[in-house]
């Protein structure tokens, strides 16, 4: 990356090199959270801010870690900015803080902040830092508001708690999957989200590891 | 003209260059579907066989047949059974299904007659979604990767329309048929590339999506309204005592008069079927009998340790045999050559797994009162690293032999 714009940074992540669809980070979370929309929309705020934050002050003084303690100063200021975004949603938002539990803790552990922090913002000044902490967390948004919203709404009939689809147990027509629900059902979603993401961004799609040895022509038999 | 004549004027069309070249999957199919594939191996290596895959799945859908049958007749007893006990229900029977009962037959229990008609107008609804809709999506990825339609559809259609409910909605059918196809095999690559049994993959998505109709008391009686506990549920609460309790013997077990499933009550037609398939090699006869020993081990095991607390723990080995789909699941479904270990001695320890799981799920596990399906399914993840295993040991052996 020899210069990178502003606006590059920060919109790539979002489809191009998605951290959940291309990188495959941050799966954990996006399992647990995406259960319905709200859990999702904090935990996305919350990351982005995290990352946003961790990639500008890692930056700002990038060049005075030392090389060989730099995972450890990294993770010092990537933990502080979780305690504070943890002790902010408790005071101000305590069942969303219950209901996220450990995973506002766990973002300390997330592969996309760290590897942001690692790969962009030790090489690189401190607004394009914050931009590309910005894009990533959009990234990582995007992703959990699709799968926040398709599982909220076709698991429970509900977007934020309102009733979209009237449930067939209260008189109305919509039998809600409960499979959607599960945390499974997050990674089946993921995957046709991949599916679709490389359809459409060809160059995406990996090479294969291997290919099958072509199969003997079939001719006509005489 | 002739049907062949006709197939080979029309051929010109589907092949490459052809105006309908998008649509070869399907005349492949078709054609297929009626004549011997033209296609011959040419090269060196040759087995000299008159079976080939299409055959070998036509069998497997000729061998569930019995089990297809008894099962439509099942239903129709069940239900007809349920109303000649309760009448009041007849009042509330409602929908096209009952208009076309009346008109063919009646809702008497002891005619032949009615009952199969009564299941038939449950089961054939049922088996034509599945057939539409995951044709459809094997047509459609066959069309576009430019593959083949496969035989193999037939088999994993009826055997998932088989362990359905009878009572099930059709749109959930066609849901469930489409994770199967989908999501169980065609992602994978297709036929031969899956490794879950797709059939059961369709069927574990409604599981876990559907619970209240693909589980508990009130589904497995086509009558709405009706509910009454399945035998493994009775089970679950008091024992082989409750379900003889019940009014269900062994022997009305081991012929299939009791509710379920469509296709999995009747042990009896479907050791028929298996037989056959077994005669024929179809099936592996090590997974079948791996099954029964891991079933009849566990439970073994289980009746030796005894349970002040949980009745199943005392269910003897021959119960857990005929309740449940403990027979259809063992004959059909753990031995789908694709998804089961390949190895002669993997095919072994592939069986007792699924047959020792799902004893332990019937009888550990307060949540499921039926294991099979997961049992098979937890084969099916297990079956590659089971072969890789039984390789490698083979490997070592010889190595040893060398030194």
């Amino acid at each position: 990356m020899a210069k990178a714009s502003i606006k590059e940074v920060l919109l790539n992540p979002v489809f191009n090199n998605n951290p959940i669809g291309l990188q495959i980070l941050g799966i954990c979370s996006a399992l647990a959270v995406t259960s319905n929309l709200k859990t999702a929309l904090v935990m996305s705020i919350a990351l982005t801010l995290v990352t946003a934050f961790s990639n500008l002050f890692i930056s700002m003084i990038r060049k005075q870690i030392p090389s060989s303690i730099r995972m450890i100063v990294q993770m010092v200021i990537i933990a502080s900015l979780v305690i504070v975004v943890d002790q902010i949603l408790r005071a101000y938002a305590f069942g969303l803080a219950k209901q996220l539990s450990v995973f506002v803790g766990l973002i300390i552990t997330n592969c996309i902040v760290m590897g942001r922090a690692e790969a962009f913002a030790m090489q690189n000044p401190p607004l394009l830092s914050f931009m590309d902490g910005i894009g990533n967390g959009l990234g990582y948004s995007a992703m959990l508001i699709v799968l926040g919203v398709i599982r909220e709404l076709f698991g429970a009939g509900k977007l934020l708690g309102f009733e979209v689809l009237s449930l067939a147990k209260d008189g109305g027509w919509y039998v809600p999957n409960g499979l959607l629900l599960l945390p499974p059902s997050a990674f089946f979603l993921i995957g046709l989200i991949i599916w679709g993401l490389r359809t459409w961004k060809k160059n995406q799609v990996e090479a294969p590891a291997f290919t099958l040895a072509p199969q003997v022509a079939n001719q006509e038999a005489h | 003209m002739g049907l062949r004549q006709y197939l080979d004027s029309i051929e010109h069309n589907f092949e490459k260059g052809g105006k309908h070249e998008k649509w070869y999957a399907l005349f492949e199919a078709v054609d297929t579907f009626f004549y011997r594939p033209k296609s011959v191996t040419r090269s060196n290596a040759h087995v000299r066989d008159g079976i080939d895959l299409k055959r070998m799945m036509i069998t497997v859908w000729l061998c569930v047949f019995p089990a297809m049958f008894f099962g439509m007749w099942n239903v129709g007893y069940q239900a007809n059974s349920a109303l000649a006990a309760n009448p009041e229900l007849l009042a509330g029977l409602a929908g096209w299904r009952v208009g076309l009962i009346q008109m063919l037959a009646g809702f008497d229990p002891g005619s032949v007659w009615d009952n199969f008609i009564h299941g038939a107008a449950y089961f054939l609804p049922i088996y034509l979604v599945t057939f539409v809709v995951g044709g459809f999506w094997e047509v459609l990825f066959a069309a576009v990767r430019r593959h083949e339609v496969n035989e193999g559809f037939f088999v994993t259609g009826v055997l998932f329309a088989l362990t359905l409910p009878p009572s099930i909605p059709l749109w959930q059918v066609a849901l469930g048929i489409s994770f199967g196809v989908v999501i169980g095999k065609e992602v994978f690559g297709g036929t031969g590339k899956n490794f879950l049994n797709p059939a059961l993959a369709g069927r574990a998505f409604l599981f876990f999506a559907y619970p209240a109709q693909m589980s508990g008391d009130a589904v497995w009686t086509a009558i709405d309204g009706y509910t009454s506990a399945t035998a493994l549920a009775n089970g679950a609460a008091g024992g082989v005592d409750a379900i003889v309790m019940a009014g269900l013997s062994w022997t009305d077990a081991f012929l299939g008069f009791m509710q379920g499933s469509v296709g999995e009550t009747s042990t009896l037609a479907i050791l028929i079927g298996g037989a056959v398939l077994l005669i024929m090699k179809i099936a592996a006869w090590r997974i079948v009998a791996g099954v029964m020993l891991g079933m009849v081990g566990i439970s073994l095991l289980f009746n030796a340790i005894g349970s002040d607390t949980n009745p199943m723990f005392a269910m003897p080995w021959y119960w857990h045999l005929v309740l449940g789909g403990f027979a259809f699941g063992m004959m059909f479904m753990a031995t789908d050559p694709v998804s089961a270990s390949m190895t002669n001695t993997g095919k072994w320890i592939f069986g007792a797994i699924i047959g020792g799981m799902a004893v332990m799920i019937r009888v550990v596990n307060p949540a499921f009162p039926e294991g099979m399906m997961l049992a098979i399914l937890f084969g099916n993840l297990c079956a590659p690293l089971i072969d890789h295993f039984v390789v490698q040991a083979n490997i070592k052996r010889r190595l040893a032999r060398n030194v």
